[in-house]
């Protein structure tokens, strides 16, 4: 047993953070918030050219790297930790990710070929209903409609929270067949997003560090060989997905968590009223502390459902622990991440209000995470289905 | 990084689980999940009784070298031990301060006439051991002892005059293991000694407390002339802060990597109970029954991630082994209201009068105690920041 990075993982790790550490800065963040798109196009093209960090683990008779969900995770901890603007999430945890599970052979040769070389790309399917009830991130959220006629399917109905969704390249989309509820009658396609009858509409969010979107499908017609996977019968694949997404999420959030730790201690350090540094203060301690605890809790979580990730996609001995990691990991690191941010902001007193200091990007970032993919408490509705009922 | 152990560790595993099957029968059998916290108290006779039945198996001190009648396991093998330990079910150890704490000191730290005259005793299981640390003004504040040890150079032996409080299965035990002051003039860490006393003897006097469960596990330990002799002080007179420090090092070490069996057991209990009363259909309940199922995994996690990187940090305490302390004790303190909890209203009616507790509710009562001994929460925090974060430490005057 060896529950630690390997030299090479480490130094994935390292070489992520100190090119992210020079390229993804407060103020680059911010430029990057500005803009529609909501990320810098030449930094993301750097990202595919020069590091090919979108095809890390993607197989190499694909055109990919290669290498597992390990590096893959030490990778967006750094992505966390810098609140890196970029379609990697969509494009590699969700596009990625939904090709190598569901696609055909001939699926995966072309588009994963494409994402290697730049090609942006999401996964919708989720409707309203991912925010019924604080949130339902299964086969419930499915809504759109998809009629088979003949030789064609045709899709109807609205999407929404859409990762990048109105600037993705390549939708996969899942979809259900006419009064199909729950896992039954879903299934998957993947199709370029200028088709048309598809209307991609930018949400403003709370959170600018990643686009969201509502795309809405009017009459859209697609042939049989954009489905991926069987008729109808889609959705151990879509679980699993989303499974991995929802890991590959909680990597992020640890970045963050820890990044959070960081600038709040190193600010508490600076800081002197009553003619001392508040760090001295037992109570900014016992808080930080507490924020340390959190950090390496959700480190441990995130790490270890990395691995079983990496199991699951090999089919290895713990492939079946996968929907429980994961689930583990997410409603541990949301918690953390957000509470972490809350304590950041109140060690930072005023500033930490500011629009200027960085602590407001990391909450609000932490809040669209905790949502996106299961909240904590839906992640633990789900372990309590498993042990309880 | 590997998630499975080795095929001999796996081997290893199957043996110990073997033997547990086939040992732990018979007069043991009622031993099953006694023993625990807040139960310490049970079974007294047929628990040492037990520890001698898991030498003649050379279970007692399976992280010790061989040379002294320990096992060698490595670590990965112990914490396996203790796993496999409380998924049997087998009962507390009344000789974890022997083995766990006072036998790697000695080892670590101890003369040839010490090893060979106190560690066969702790591997027989024959002869229990005691901590005498804490004293009514040292408590989180430990250099703050006031026990004093004076060399007689005619007799050739230590006196030892002072008060001790807290003192775990006093009782049973045959030595105590005491920090005491060597030079009368010295303050805090400076000029302590860290003594091997036996129990038995006329200047000792132990007084049982009644603690919160009404049963007590702890007592005052009163010297009054106690004796030792001049080869029973370990390290020289002036190292006892080293000396005992280090054993504290020993007490959050191996031994509680294996607990999250014990604690999954307890954990499985309260689901058992939520099913069977219907607590477990309450949306309030089921969060934190999902909430404690997850943080003890990841308690797990952690533990294997603390052994993975044991050795790599040159002596340096890494984050993960900083937060364990604070992240289990506060776990388990949880867990102890959500048992009373999921009972609900039957939680407070006792099987027995006077004060006969269920093993939960025993439980729940004694998981106070786990966010104060060891180091108390606010304590491992202080060391978290000041030692994980390096923020400044308090400062005052002694
Ligand atoms: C069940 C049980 C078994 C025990 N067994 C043994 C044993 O076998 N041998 C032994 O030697 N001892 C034993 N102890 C004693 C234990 O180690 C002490 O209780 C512990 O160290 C705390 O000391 P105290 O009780 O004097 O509390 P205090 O130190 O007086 O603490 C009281 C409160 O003040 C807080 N506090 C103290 N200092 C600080 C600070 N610097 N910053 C912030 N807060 C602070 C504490 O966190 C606590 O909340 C046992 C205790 C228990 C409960």
């Amino acid at each position: 047993m060896k529950f630690a990075f390997s030299d090479e993982q480490q130094m994935i790790r390292d070489t992520a953070e100190s090119f992210l550490a020079e390229v993804s800065t407060g103020e680059a963040v911010r430029a990057a918030m500005a803009t529609e798109l909501g990320y810098d196009a030449e930094l993301w093209q750097r990202i595919c050219g020069e590091l090919y960090w979108p095809a890390i683990h993607i197989p190499v008779e694909f055109g990919g790297l290669g290498l597992g969900y390990v590096e893959l995770a030490a990778m967006l901890e750094q992505m966390g930790r810098y609140l890196l603007c970029s379609p990697f999430f969509s494009t590699v945890c969700l596009g990625a990710n939904a090709l190598m599970i569901a696609g055909s052979d001939e699926q995966k040769a072309q588009y994963l070929a494409e994402i290697c070389a730049g090609r942006t790309a999401t996964l919708a399917y989720t409707g309203k209903a991912a925010a019924a009830c604080g949130g339902q991130w299964g086969a419930e959220a499915v809504e759109l409609v998809a009629q088979r006629r003949h030789d064609q399917f045709v899709l109807n109905g609205t999407l929404r929270y859409v990762p990048d969704g109105a600037s993705a390249e390549l939708l996969i989309v899942a979809a259900r067949s006419l009064g199909s509820t729950g896992a039954e009658g879903i299934n998957l396609f993947v199709l370029a997003a200028d088709r048309a009858g598809i209307e991609c509409r930018l949400l403003p969010t709370m959170d600018q560090t990643r686009r969201q979107a509502e795309i809405t499908f009017d009459s859209v017609t697609l042939p049989i060989s954009a489905l991926m996977g069987e008729e109808g019968a889609a959705w151990p694949a879509l679980a699993k997905i989303i499974d991995l997404a929802t890991v590959a999420l909680t990597a992020e959030q640890l970045g963050g968590a820890q990044q959070l730790l960081d600038i709040a201690v190193d600010y508490t350090k600076e800081r002197t009223q009553f003619n001392r540094p508040i760090a001295s203060f037992q109570a900014i301690k016992h808080m930080a502390a507490d924020m340390m605890t959190r950090a390496e809790v959700a480190r441990s979580g995130a790490y270890y459902a990395a691995c079983v990730a990496q199991e699951a996609l090999e089919h290895g001995e713990l492939a079946s622990q996968l929907p429980e990691a994961a689930s583990v990991a997410k409603a541990y690191c949301s918690d953390a991440f957000f509470r972490n941010a809350g304590d950041a902001l109140q060690m930072h007193g005023g500033v930490g209000f500011t629009w200027e200091y960085d602590v407001h990007l990391y909450f609000k970032r932490a809040k669209a995470s905790e949502h996106f993919l299961g909240s904590g408490d839906y992640h633990r509705e789900r372990i309590a289905r498993l042990i309880l009922d | 990084m590997k998630l499975s152990f080795s095929l001999e560790d796996e081997q290893f595993r199957q043996e110990v689980a073997t033997w547990l099957q086939e040992n732990l029968i018979g007069e043991f059998e009622k031993l099953k999940f006694r023993g625990g916290p807040g139960d310490e108290h049970m079974f007294p006779e047929e628990r040492k009784r037990w520890e001698q039945k898991l030498a003649a198996g050379g279970w007692t001190c399976v992280g010790w070298p061989r040379e002294y009648g320990g096992r060698g396991c490595s670590i990965e093998q112990q914490v396996i031990f203790y796993e496999e330990y409380a998924r049997a079910g087998a009962p507390g150890r009344v000789g974890h301060i022997g083995a766990g704490l006072a036998g790697p000191t000695i080892i670590a730290f101890g003369t040839g006439a010490q090893k060979s005259k106190y560690l066969p005793g702790i591997v027989a299981g024959t002869e229990l051991w005691c901590q005498g640390y804490s004293e009514p003004g040292a408590g989180s504040d430990l250099a703050n002892i006031r026990t004093r040890a004076r060399f007689d150079e005619a007799g050739a032996r230590w006196i030892i005059n002072g008060q001790k409080v807290w003192t775990s299965l006093a009782r049973e035990a045959d030595y105590c293991f005491v920090i005491a002051r060597t030079d009368p003039g010295s303050v805090a860490h400076k000029g302590l000694g860290f003594f091997l006393v036996k129990m038995d003897q006329p200047g000792v006097e132990v007084r049982g407390i009644q603690q919160i469960t009404g049963t007590s596990e702890f007592n005052q330990v009163f010297f009054d002339g106690a004796e030792c002799n001049a080869g029973d002080i370990v390290g020289a007179p002036g190292d006892g802060w080293k000396v005992a420090m280090s054993l504290l090092d020993f007490e959050r070490g191996v031994s509680t990597l294996g607990q999250q069996m014990q604690f999954q057991n307890e954990l499985n209990e309260i689901v058992g109970i939520a099913k069977e009363n219907g607590a477990a259909r309450d949306p309030a309940i089921r969060q934190r029954i999902a909430k404690a199922h997850t943080e003890l995994k990841i308690m797990r996690y952690n533990a294997m991630r603390m052994l993975s990187s044991q050795g790599s940090g040159a002596g340096s305490l890494q984050q993960e082994a900083l937060i364990y302390k604070i992240f289990w004790a506060t776990w388990h303190r949880d867990l102890g209201e959500l048992a009373l909890d999921v009972m609900g209203a039957e939680s407070q009616i006792l099987e027995h009068g006077p004060y006969q507790l269920s093993r939960l509710q025993a439980l729940a009562l004694f998981v106070r105690a786990d966010t104060i001994y060891g180091g108390t929460n606010e304590i491992q925090r202080n060391i978290i920041a000041e030692r994980g974060l390096g923020m400044p430490k308090e400062r005052w005057q002694r």
